[in-house]
């Protein structure tokens, strides 16, 4: 490149031929990282279509033929199977509501507390902003045997109570640390204007602060939304009824019933990541802000 | 103006209901965890005190060791498979087409219950009909491993899906850090005529160290708390082979009913938690004093 652009005049000539032939390497270099890009993309994506192939086939078309060979005759029964013999239908719902009902919570408690931190002054704001940072990094799994112990002695085992507060619980830190950037960053101008007209505070954070902050709520919403929808130890540890069990403690549970019946098993599974892939396919730039954004600060 | 902003009734209304929570989730738990380690206690009856008798137990026991040597096993696998991510990461942030696409694609495992993913990737090892041997058979491979259920490469099959859900998530950093680089950086190395592979070693890749040790951190406590897709694939088996702390803690509480022995596991596990993110800090830290 240097040499292309130096002066002499005998590496004018050169240039043209020596441009040329870079840029066929370049093109070559170029297809090649293309290439490794996408079989990686294969590799990431193949898996799942694979299975929603067998979830659509008889088990004498998933043991008899190829991996990449498409469902010869869709067996959509698979899916009403699937459906109506296990109670995916109450899993399903239960994960919709304890997935709303704990993301709900989540972000307003967090958001009373970025704003009791960031927007008014006290001698113990920095400690107890601490303690909910220093919250993330304690694992989950060392708190499970006290937490089941202690849920036991309130009677909220096998209730969805102690769902819901423990994934808003262990979701609090993670949220604190978005909302926190978000609102450092916002200018306080108008709460304080409002303050000297005289609003009250509750006023202030329900009819100012709220909704200012609606993009970053809804990035953290998505992203709390993804792991409670996911979550898995907490139900399996605490819940033990069918009733309030979620999806993913629920299929898990219903494959392990029928481990042969490839078709039901893929089936169910399909139905259990549909809702996810779907939200990403609408909202996926806000997943893609709110997994970097919970990350870097973490 | 100051007078509304310090309002001790309403600061204490705004941040009392989550700071119980986490005290009493989180915080209280810790320490009870630790505390029910003193104790020889089956969850339901009565709890007896036997000092430090669990952890001393602990401490020379051959399964806990090995599950921690697992567990550090995927830490040091997955922390190396960092590289491949960054690799991966400075070709898709050169400005070609199509990389806000292939980064959502790369994301999308990461999106899924590690228990779906468990299910599935129990299906493409499953050693007659899965995907997995039926490829290896169409490349003629004639003796196909049987995956989950050899001992040998259980633990090593496990860690395919962990890569696999996770490399959209730190590619997806990596990109993003990538991205923050600065343009006039960029223009000014090229002008003075820096190759690509030096604008990478030199300039992108010392910009977003920071980010890279944040990484290395998520990587490594990430995997010491490994245990949803181990639990579910393979329950810590065959015979201990893919066993890891979190799913040894799990087994001894849940299914052997042994709570204190099962909190001093916990407790080690957080201990080890803490350890490893101070010396990663530190270790990290270092490398950066040498630059």
């Amino acid at each position: 490149m240097s040499k292309v652009s130096s002066p002499q005049a005998a590496s004018l000539d050169l240039s043209v031929p020596d441009k040329s032939k870079k840029s066929l390497l370049n093109k070559i270099g170029f297809g090649f990282l293309y290439l490794i890009l996408g079989v990686f993309a294969i590799i990431q994506i193949y898996p799942l279509v694979w299975l929603v192939f067998f979830s659509l086939k008889t088990n004498q078309e998933v043991f008899g033929m190829s991996p990449f060979s498409l469902p010869q005759d869709p067996q959509w029964a698979n899916y009403t199977k699937a459906w109506t013999s296990g109670n995916i239908g109450l899993y399903f719902f239960n994960s919709v509501w304890i997935t709303i009902l704990s993301v709900a919570l989540t972000l307003i408690l967090a958001s009373f507390v970025t704003f009791a931190v960031t927007r008014m002054s006290w001698k113990f704001s920095g400690l107890v902003l601490g303690l909910f940072l220093v919250a993330y990094m304690i694992p989950l799994h060392s708190t499970l045997i006290p937490l089941f112990n202690m849920y036991n002695s309130m009677n909220l085992i096998d209730s969805p109570v102690s769902i819901v507060l423990s994934y808003t619980a262990f979701n609090l830190p993670l949220t604190i640390m978005i909302l926190l950037g978000f609102y450092q960053a916002f200018p306080r101008e108008i709460e304080e204007a409002a303050v000297m007209d005289g609003c009250s505070i509750h006023r202030i954070f329900f009819q100012i602060t709220l909704p200012m902050t609606v993009p970053v709520l809804s990035t953290t919403g998505i992203i709390n939304m993804i792991y409670n929808w996911n979550e898995f130890v907490f139900v399996n540890t605490f819940i033990s009824s069918d009733k309030w069990k979620t999806l993913t403690v629920g299929i898990n549970n219903f494959v392990g019933q029928y481990l042969t019946d490839w078709g039901a098993i893929g089936a169910t599974l399909v139905i259990s990541i549909v809702p996810i892939l779907l939200a990403f396919l609408f909202l996926s730039d806000k997943i893609v802000e709110g997994m970097a954004a919970g990350s870097v600060k973490g | 103006m100051k007078k509304v902003m310090s309002n001790k009734f309403v600061i204490a209304l705004y941040t009392l209901p989550a700071l119980f929570l986490i005290l009493a989730l989180i915080y209280i738990p810790i320490v009870l965890s630790g505390y029910y380690g003193l104790m020889d206690w089956d969850g339901i009856g009565q709890m007896t005190f036997i000092g430090l008798d669990n952890y001393v137990t602990l401490i020379q026991d051959k399964v806990f060791w090995t599950s921690t040597w697992h567990s550090l096993l995927l830490a040091i696998f997955s922390t190396a498979s960092l590289l491949l991510y960054l690799a991966i990461s400075l070709v898709l942030a050169s400005k070609i087409k199509g990389s806000d696409l292939l980064r959502k694609i790369y994301l999308i495992p990461m999106l899924l219950s590690s228990v779906a993913i468990a299910q599935l990737w129990m299906k493409i090892f499953d050693p007659t009909n899965g995907m997995a041997n039926k490829l290896l058979e169409m490349f003629g491979v004639e003796n196909t491993p049987v995956w989950l259920a050899d001992p040998a490469i259980a633990l090593f099959a496990i860690f395919i899906p962990v890569i696999w859900q996770y490399a959209g998530f730190y590619i997806l950093i990596y990109y993003a850090a990538l991205k923050n680089v600065p343009d006039e950086v960029i223009e000014a190395a090229k002008i003075d005529g820096a190759s690509a592979l030096q604008m990478a070693f030199k300039i992108k890749l010392p910009l977003i160290s920071g980010i890279f040790k944040v990484t290395v951190m998520l990587a490594v406590v990430g995997s010491l708390k490994y245990f949803d897709l181990i639990y579910v694939m393979t329950g810590g088996g065959p015979n201990g082979a893919s066993e890891v702390i979190a799913s040894y803690m799990y087994k001894e509480a849940f299914k052997l009913n042994n709570f204190g022995y099962g909190s001093a596991i916990g407790f080690g596990l957080l201990v080890l938690c803490l350890v490893m993110t101070w010396l990663t800090s530190k270790l990290t830290k270092s490398k950066d004093d040498v630059q």
